[in-house]
């Protein structure tokens, strides 16, 4: 009895700091967030009324919808490609492959979007090099708009939406693809009919996370997006700083958080934690 | 047993993705080069007068020193933290383990601007009553870096403890080890590399933290990233490309130099 006691007091006195932090320190302000949604500027659900009603924040919910859409179908297919080489390819083009991509990754967000600024904006180098050559004569607005924030967060999401796709293209069966070789099918065939779809999890586990990413995106969007394609995350910052108004702010945030969990929810019906890693 | 490889289609597509992430890495090289003061490509002569400025502007420099200080600071209390609940969770086994580590992960699930704007609310109502611990102090930003990065520790260390054998555990206990002398001196040497892992990702994920920290700084904590993004969204500096430049250079070093030791761990 004694010994079972204190096998209790241990557990909860090694797991007890880290949960006390976490409860002052992110449940309990997260609670004021709630509250602030429902009594600022006056106590009642005026902004959840707002978010029905007003047509900026309509306008860019659904600009943040359809870009994380297009983010979440050109950063799996292209994730796919590169991942493929990473898993299968020879020992050589494994490691470039993974050169390419873990570089990117632990590379800061501000780099990467400063990067996409330097390659796309009006004296960048791709304006420059086609000016130099002839091509153009006006610089092509390719930044500060919704094609420079979709290409800098897909940019972005490639190296996340790798390691599902990784982890499902590991653990597939080899004979299966020689069978089906053998068997006379073409390497096209073989691809589309038995690797793809024996990559499912792995691609619905990474479609899941960019969309849920694309979906709180701010600092590339901010960045690229320069003022002129305002996502959500950007549209919660402007409303706390610039016109001061927490509480649509804060409901913005409860709506996005209800609909993330919608998604993870969702998620997990489909694949477990484990193959996502 | 021969494998499957790629065929030539997935070769000339994975190559074009490859350009992909890397050409904006690259685009930052001859910026950092140029003489002209805004952003522009070097036209015939080149400068180093933007890494110049990195040293001889003292904003960059003490930018870095606090970032340098919010990110040890931050990644010692946030590992310390993960390390004492996962051996909780591993060690005991308690009831409603799942709720508990689920609940330790939210920060890392929940989009970062609705963290961001939660941990606003926590440091404004700190700031209340104090003055270095609050909004735009280091101290408030090392604590809220500390929020952001403590489930990435766990789940590190989590990772590492699932590939322990529990009976090495047993045998100690069974020889009347205490919990103590169970955690530190069996369990803890053990998932070494783990707990480093778990410190390193820990600093790097506050050393360039951006989302949150913009919410919670305004003039006084102002962090790399910080300064970065004012240099970016006023008139963009090309000091930025010079900055981008070397940290770019530092992580290809460090991944050339990881990837070495992995090969030679595995060739033992």
């Amino acid at each position: 009895m004694r010994a079972y006691l204190s096998e209790r007091m241990g557990a909860a006195l090694l797991m007890a700091p880290l949960l006390l932090f976490l409860v002052l320190a992110y449940a309990w302000p997260f609670l004021g967030v709630v509250k602030w949604s429902f009594t600022l500027p006056t106590p009642g659900l005026g902004q959840y009324n707002a978010l029905l009603t007003d047509d900026l924040v309509q306008s860019v919910f659904i600009r943040t919808l359809r870009i994380a859409a297009i983010v979440t179908v050109v950063s799996v297919a292209a994730a796919y490609a590169i991942t493929v080489v990473w898993v299968r390819g020879t020992p050589a083009q494994r490691i470039i492959a993974e050169f390419c991509i873990l570089v990117p990754f632990w590379i800061s967000v501000l780099t990467r979007a400063f990067g996409w600024v330097a390659l796309l904006s009006n004296r960048g180098l791709i304006n420059t090099w086609l000016q130099g050559i002839g091509f153009i004569s006006e610089p092509l607005a390719l930044v500060r708009n919704e094609f420079g924030v979709i290409v800098g967060m897909t940019h972005f999401l490639i190296p996340f939406a790798v390691f599902p796709l990784a982890s499902s293209m590991r653990s597939l069966d080899d004979r299966v693809l020689l069978a089906a070789r053998g068997l006379g099918s073409s390497r096209m065939r073989t691809f589309w009919s038995v690797f793809v779809p024996m990559t499912r999890s792995g691609i619905i586990g990474s479609a899941m996370i960019v969309f849920v990413f694309s979906l709180g995106f701010f600092v590339t969007p901010a960045i690229l997006g320069g003022g002129r394609s305002v996502m959500i995350a950007e549209l919660i910052y402007l409303r706390i700083f610039q016109s001061p108004d927490w509480g649509l702010g804060a409901a913005i945030s409860v709506v996005l958080v209800l609909f993330v969990g919608a998604l993870m929810a969702l998620l997990f019906r489909y694949v477990r934690p484990k193959q996502l890693i | 047993m021969p494998t499957y490889r790629p065929g030539p289609v997935s070769l000339v597509l994975a190559v074009l993705v490859a350009l992909f992430l890397l050409l904006p890495l690259l685009a930052v090289i001859p910026v950092s080069l140029t003489p002209s003061r805004m952003l522009a490509m070097p036209s015939g002569e080149l400068s180093l007068r933007h890494y110049r400025a990195l040293i001889e502007d003292p904003r960059w420099i003490q930018s870095i020193l606090l970032s340098i200080r919010i990110g040890v600071v931050s990644s010692a209390f946030s590992t310390v933290l993960a390390l004492c609940f996962s051996l909780g969770v591993w060690m005991f086994q308690p009831r409603f383990t799942a709720a508990l580590v689920g609940f330790v992960l939210l920060p890392m699930v929940v989009p970062p601007v609705v963290s961001a704007i939660t941990l606003y609310f926590l440091l404004t109502s700190i700031s209340g009553f104090s003055s270095f611990f609050g909004y735009d102090t280091w101290l408030g930003v090392a604590m809220a870096h500390a929020v952001m990065t403590v489930p990435f520790a766990t789940v590190l260390i989590l990772v590492s403890l699932s590939q322990l054998d529990r009976r090495i555990d047993l045998a100690a206990r069974g020889l009347g080890a205490t919990v103590w002398e169970r955690a530190t001196r069996i369990i803890m040497p053990n998932i070494k590399f783990g707990i480093i892992t778990a410190a390193l990702l820990s600093f790097v994920l506050s050393w360039e933290e951006i989302g949150v920290t913009l919410f919670i700084t305004s003039v006084n904590a102002i962090t790399l990233p910080r300064l970065m993004w004012m240099g970016l969204r006023d008139n963009i500096d090309p000091a930025i490309a010079a900055l981008s430049v070397i940290l770019i250079i530092i992580t290809v070093l460090v991944l050339a130099v990881r990837s070495v030791v992995v090969r030679l761990r595995g060739a033992q």
